[in-house]
Order: C-alpha cells, then sequence, then structure tokens
C-alpha cells in the first residue's frame, strides 16, 4: 500500500498497462519529453522509449485520427487531449470516427482506444480551460466514458479502460492532480460500469462525478452533523455504461435523489438519470427530483466568481436540506 | 530512386512478362486485369444509377465515372495487407481490391446481401478482408486514420502501406495538413493520392485554392516531392503508385501524388453538373480512360476478340449482380443495434 496523487497514478496506470502489453502506446502534445503539462506522465518516456511514449505537433485532429487507425490494425493507442475542452477541434473523430465505424461497417472494424483528457475547473483557467464536458461524449451512441474521481480509480479505470474493446473518453480532473489517496501494492483492474457508494446512507442519494464526490461527501457530513440527514453519497465513476441499478436501489432506499454536476445545466449528464429514475422509479420517490449544477454560463476565471459558479458544499447541503424540509 | 528498375522488378514477377511487346513494362497480364477491373468499375456505377432512377437505389451516391484508372492503377500495385482508405465517393476503390460486385450494389440498393448490410451505406463501403478499411464521408478524417494504420505497420516491422485516397477539395480542410505534417515527421508508410477532378464538389477547385495544385503543392510545403500525374492512364498510375510504394515499403515515408482527372457526372446523384463550361466535358470524354486503355490494348497486339470477351463477361457479372440484388432481402430488424459495442449489442446501462 502507498500514498499516491491522482497525477501520479496516471502514470503509474499507463506504466502498467505498456508493461502488460506491448501493444500499448501512449501519445500526444508534451507527453514524452515534458511529461505532460500536468506532469502526469513524467517517466514513462525513459520507461518504456520513444517508440511507444511519442510527443505529437498540435494537431489535434492528427492525434485522434492515428489513434483510430492504429487502433482499428491492432494496436493499443492511448491518445492524450491535453485540456478536454480541445475536443472540440477534433470533435468530428469523437462524433462521427471512434463511435460509428464498428457499427457502419457491420462489425468489421472496431476502435479499441482510450483518449485522456484533462477536464474541469479550479484551476482558474477560463472558459476555454476549465470545461467539464463529459456530456459532449455522452451523447454519442457508441462510446464508453469515464471519470475517475481517486488515485485508485484511475489506475483501475484506465486499466479496464485500455483493456476494452470499445473506445473510452478517460476524464480526468485537473483539480485533482494533486490530490492523494491508498493505492495498492501490484495490479489493479477495476470493471468500468460500476457506480460506488461511498457513504451509505438513509435519507437521500446524492449522485457526483470527479471533483463533485469530494463536496458531495463534505455536504452530506455538514447535513448528518447539522441536521441528522443521513445522506448516501454515489460516485458515479461511469457514464457509459451506466451503472443504472446501484442508483435505482439507492433511490427505492432513500426515496430522494439529487445530481451534483460541474457541466453547466442543458443536457447535463444528471439530466439522463433523472429521466431514467422520474420513469422507472416514480413510485419510490417522496419528493422532486433535483439537479445542482453549474448554472448554464461560460465559466468565469477570476478565482472569486468561478468559486461562486461552481457547485459548493454549502450549495449542496442547502439544496438538499430545504428539499428534504419542504 | 530509378524508375526503370523499379518497375521491371516489379514486371518480372507479374504473369504475361513473357508474352509482352518490346518494352511493355507493365505486362498483358497486368493490363487485361486492369482493363477488366476499370470495365467492372465503370458499368457498376452506371447500373447503380440506373438503379436509382428505377429507386432501386436509395439515399446518395457519389460516383467516380470518369476516374476509374486512378482505383484501378492503384490497386493493382497493392498488394494484400497493403489498407485502402476511401472517401464518400468510394465504390471504384473497393471495387478495385477486389470486393464482390453484388457486394457493393447490394449496399448502395440497401439489401441483407450489402457489404455491411444496409448499416453504412453508399459512403461508407468498407470490406476489411480485401484492406478496405472504410469510406469516409467526413472529408479529410481518414487522412489522420490512414497515418495510424501506417504507424501500426511501421510499429510492428511491418512493410505494409496505407494508401489515402482524397478528392482535390479536401486539401483545404486541416485534417490534410495535419495528417500530411505528422506523416512527414513520423516518416510514415503512408501514399496520400488525391483525385483532382478540377471541382470540390459545385464550386471550381481553382476558385477557392490559393496554389495550382491543391494537394502537390502544399505537399512540398511538407517536405514531399510535388508529383502530378495523369490520372486518366491508368499506366502512369499504376507506375507512379508502384514506386510510391516501394518508397513506403522500404521506409523512406510518406508521398502524395495529385492525380488529373474528371468526373463524368455530377458530385453526387442530385447534382446535374450544370456549373460545368460548355464544351469541358466533351473534351474529357475524349480522354476517358477506358476507351484510351482499350485502344492501348489492340496497340500492344490484344486482339479485339479478346476485348469483347472482357466486355461481354464484365456485362454479364453486373447483370448477374444486379439480378441477385433485386431478390435479396431487405435488412431484417434484429441487426438495427448489432455492433454498436464489441459485445455485439448496443446495451449502454445495466
Amino acid at each position: 500500500m502507498a500514498e499516491l496523487t491522482y497525477r501520479d497514478a496516471v502514470a503509474r496506470g499507463i506504466a502498467q498497462e505498456m508493461e502488460r502489453d506491448p501493444d500499448v502506446v501512449f501519445f500526444g502534445e508534451d507527453v514524452a519529453a515534458a511529461g505532460g503539462v500536468f506532469k502526469a506522465t513524467v517517466g514513462l518516456l525513459d520507461r518504456f522509449g520513444p517508440k511507444r511514449v511519442r510527443d505529437t505537433p498540435i494537431s489535434e485532429q492528427a492525434i485522434m485520427g492515428a489513434a483510430m487507425g492504429a487502433a482499428m490494425t491492432g494496436l493499443k493507442p492511448i491518445a492524450e487531449i491535453m485540456f478536454s475542452d480541445f475536443i472540440a477541434v477534433c470533435y468530428d473523430y469523437i462524433a462521427n470516427q471512434f463511435p460509428k465505424s464498428r457499427y457502419m461497417s457491420n462489425g468489421q472494424l472496431g476502435c479499441p482506444l482510450v483518449v485522456r483528457t484533462a477536464n474541469g475547473a479550479g484551476v482558474r483557467f477560463g472558459a476555454q480551460h476549465s470545461q467539464s464536458v463529459e456530456n459532449w461524449a455522452m451523447a454519442i451512441p457508441g462510446l464508453k466514458v469515464v471519470a475517475p474521481s481517486t488515485p485508485l480509480d484511475v489506475i483501475g479505470l484506465l486499466a479496464a479502460a485500455v483493456r476494452d474493446p470499445d473506445p473510452v473518453i478517460f476524464f480526468e480532473h485537473k483539480s485533482l492532480y494533486p490530490t492523494k489517496g491508498d493505492v495498492p501494492d501490484g495490479e489493479i483492474v477495476d470493471t468500468l460500469g460500476s457506480a460506488r457508494i461511498v457513504r451509505p446512507g438513509n435519507d437521500a442519494t446524492i449522485l457526483a462525478l470527479a471533483l463533485m464526490v469530494s463536496r458531495a461527501l463534505a455536504a452530506a457530513d455538514r447535513l448528518q452533523a447539522e441536521h441528522g440527514i443521513d445522506c448516501e453519497v454515489i460516485d458515479v465513476r461511469s457514464l457509459v455504461p451506466l451503472d443504472t441499478q446501484t442508483i435505482l436501489g439507492s433511490v427505492a432506499r432513500t426515496g430522494h435523489l439529487f445530481t451534483v454536476e460541474e457541466n453547466p445545466r442543458l443536457c447535463g449528464w444528471g439530466a439522463e438519470i433523472m429521466s431514467i429514475v422520474a420513469d422507472e422509479a416514480f413510485y419510490d420517490l417522496d419528493g422532486p427530483l433535483v439537479r445542482i449544477t453549474t448554472p448554464h454560463v461560460p465559466l468565469p476565471a477570476a478565482d472569486a466568481l468561478e468559486d461562486m459558479i461552481l457547485p459548493s458544499v454549502d450549495r449542496i447541503a442547502e439544496r438538499v436540506r430545504q428539499t428534504l424540509e419542504s | 530512386m530509378n524508375e526503370t528498375s523499379t518497375n521491371s522488378d516489379a514486371a518480372r514477377r507479374r504473369p504475361g512478362r513473357r508474352r509482352a511487346k518490346p518494352n511493355d513494362d507493365i505486362g498483358e497480364g497486368l493490363r487485361l486485369r486492369m482493363f477488366r477491373s476499370m470495365l467492372e468499375i465503370r458499368h457498376s456505377e452506371q447500373r447503380a444509377y440506373d438503379l436509382f432512377l428505377e429507386n432501386l437505389v436509395k439515399g446518395t451516391s457519389h460516383l467516380s465515372l470518369g476516374q476509374e484508372a486512378v482505383a484501378v492503377g492503384f490497386a493493382t500495385a497493392m498488394r494484400p495487407g497493403d489498407l485502402s482508405f476511401c472517401t464518400y465517393r468510394g465504390h471504384a476503390h473497393t471495387l478495385a481490391r477486389g470486393v464482390p460486385v453484388e457486394k457493393v450494389l447490394g449496399e448502395l440498393m440497401q439489401r441483407d446481401n450489402g457489404l455491411m448490410r444496409g448499416k453504412g451505406g453508399s459512403m461508407h463501403l468498407t470490406s476489411a478482408e480485401h484492406g478496405v478499411m472504410g469510406s469516409y464521408a467526413i472529408v479529410g478524417a481518414h487522412m489522420p486514420i490512414a497515418c495510424g494504420a501506417a504507424w501500426r505497420a511501421q510499429y510492428k516491422g511491418r512493410d505494409d502501406v496505407a494508401v489515402c485516397f482524397f478528392g482535390d477539395g479536401t486539401a483545404n480542410i486541416g485534417a490534410f495538413h495535419e495528417a500530411l505534417n505528422l506523416a512527414a515527421v513520423w516518416k510514415l508508410p503512408v501514399v496520400f493520392v488525391c483525385e483532382n477532378n478540377l471541382y470540390m464538389e459545385y464550386t471550381p477547385i481553382a476558385e477557392v485554392t490559393a496554389v495550382e495544385h491543391p494537394a502537390a503543392d502544399r505537399a512540398v510545403a511538407y517536405g514531399l516531392d510535388k508529383i502530378v500525374i495523369d490520372g486518366n492512364d491508368a499506366d502512369e498510375v499504376y507506375r507512379t503508385a508502384h514506386l510510391a510504394l516501394a518508397q513506403a515499403r522500404a521506409g523512406h515515408g510518406p508521398s502524395l501524388i495529385e492525380c488529373m482527372t474528371y468526373r463524368h457526372s455530377g458530385h453526387s446523384r442530385a447534382d446535374p453538373g450544370h456549373y460545368r463550361p460548355k464544351g469541358e466535358l466533351e473534351e474529357w470524354l475524349k480522354r476517358d480512360p477506358i476507351p484510351l486503355y482499350r485502344e492501348r490494348l489492340l496497340q500492344f497486339g490484344v486482339t479485339e476478340n479478346a476485348i469483347v470477351g472482357i466486355e461481354d463477361d464484365v456485362r454479364r457479372l453486373v447483370d448477374e449482380a444486379t439480378e441477385a440484388c433485386k431478390a435479396a432481402p431487405m435488412p431484417p430488424a434484429e441487426i438495427l443495434t448489432t455492433d454498436v459495442y464489441a459485445d455485439g449489442g448496443w446495451a449502454w446501462r445495466n
């Protein structure tokens, strides 16, 4: 067992998979010699050499396309898109190419690749380097979408993503890179499509993802201490495949459901989950379905403003309390 | 690279060499094969057009009528293991790699016997077993994908080559430039083949492009040679393809070839091509690659009888394929949700 940062977990996860399978390659902008702009891939070039760990030009379409061509012919590429906002300049591959080739070819072609990307706010980079865009990927049939919240999950879910035969968009949260967590020694492999109950409770279910998990947990602690409200917090972890059974099972016990979403409000991931619950668990509910999201505005750069706009521990606790007490 | 010696090497391996006339570096066997292949494409696409008028070919289709020599010259120079990446104008390239006519027509007619059982359609013809790694309908998208396939060959120490076909309009999109740069920097075994048919969809390419040769002039900026050839001469295409493939196989990196050609029909089935100046089509019809090649076969001593035999044969083949497609059922409902994910299904939740 060792304490590892989320940042170091990225490098360990990639290394674990490169060690296991010589067809795993890793590439992107500044990822090799520089070790990544977030220093999440330091040491991989030295360990695996320039044939397997490659710097690319600033060419997001070339990165994505090369990953796809390599994947469909037998390699297992891990490609990095430095900031998830940049998915917008290569969205063709996310929306039209990776997820459709298997279906359109009637199963002849596959696309077993992983795109890692730094998602989310908290580092004051403004509207084009801080977005949470997991819902951009979630909307496309054929993709899998993962967003880990702990160092252990980074390794386990990354390993699962690399071994998965489908294209996986792997959203790391850039504000979580310095956070720490315990990680056991040896090989770590998790399963895509399993949510985790990170705090059991009986009065309300709170779903969260990535950075929002720790805020939901802090809000749950406060609600317990100050109001005696016992919340269950679920780390969704994987948006596609989605572990609806864990969610529905929890709602059946608590009767109340909240989502804490960093993405802007319209068509955020929670909306889909709420629609499933409204459809399939309506008679389990004892109150309204409540989404706590970033408002539908671009992200401001200033720390004071950014702190106000993301769901905060205060806002989560207050909305849950109000809803349960009304 | 020495063109003559390389082609002689190629010719020595090819059937028909002994029977060929002096100075015939390609050989009769290969020439007959190219002629047959061009005819097969021509008749298949003309049939697709006719079937569209009967409402039997659905959706859209982008024909290569007049451009067959590019597809055939390249496919003939390629070998098993080499991979083709095509555009939405990809029927010709797919057929040229040996995919049966019935499979292609079936897909155009959206029947269950189609290449992808109707799930892809005209713009996405794919036959992995023939090395046709997809036809891509977003302009330029497949150029980086071809780089990735070439990278895999390089990584595995294989001498397979990725060949990426695209139109003149593609040279103005970002992915083209990103792909050329990456291919050059990584020295990838990829051959980029521009089919310059003078029009990007409905607009003359010269009106919207800063250079005369949209692809070849830009290739120079990435350290590649400027290569512009007559894309209506199957022999010239074959020779050039052979050299470029050999260069890629030898580890000398990518090349780009701009083939000057012309499509006899409009951009797609919706386009009558009225924007073309009077007389232009007629001029190009004089350089139709198929009659030109027929004439060349005669010059090389192939008998009229032998040629007519091939023509009859191909006509019969396309007729039979058409009848098989007409008799084929529509795709069944149960394939609607198959192959979304690798487990064969479409489940996104438990």
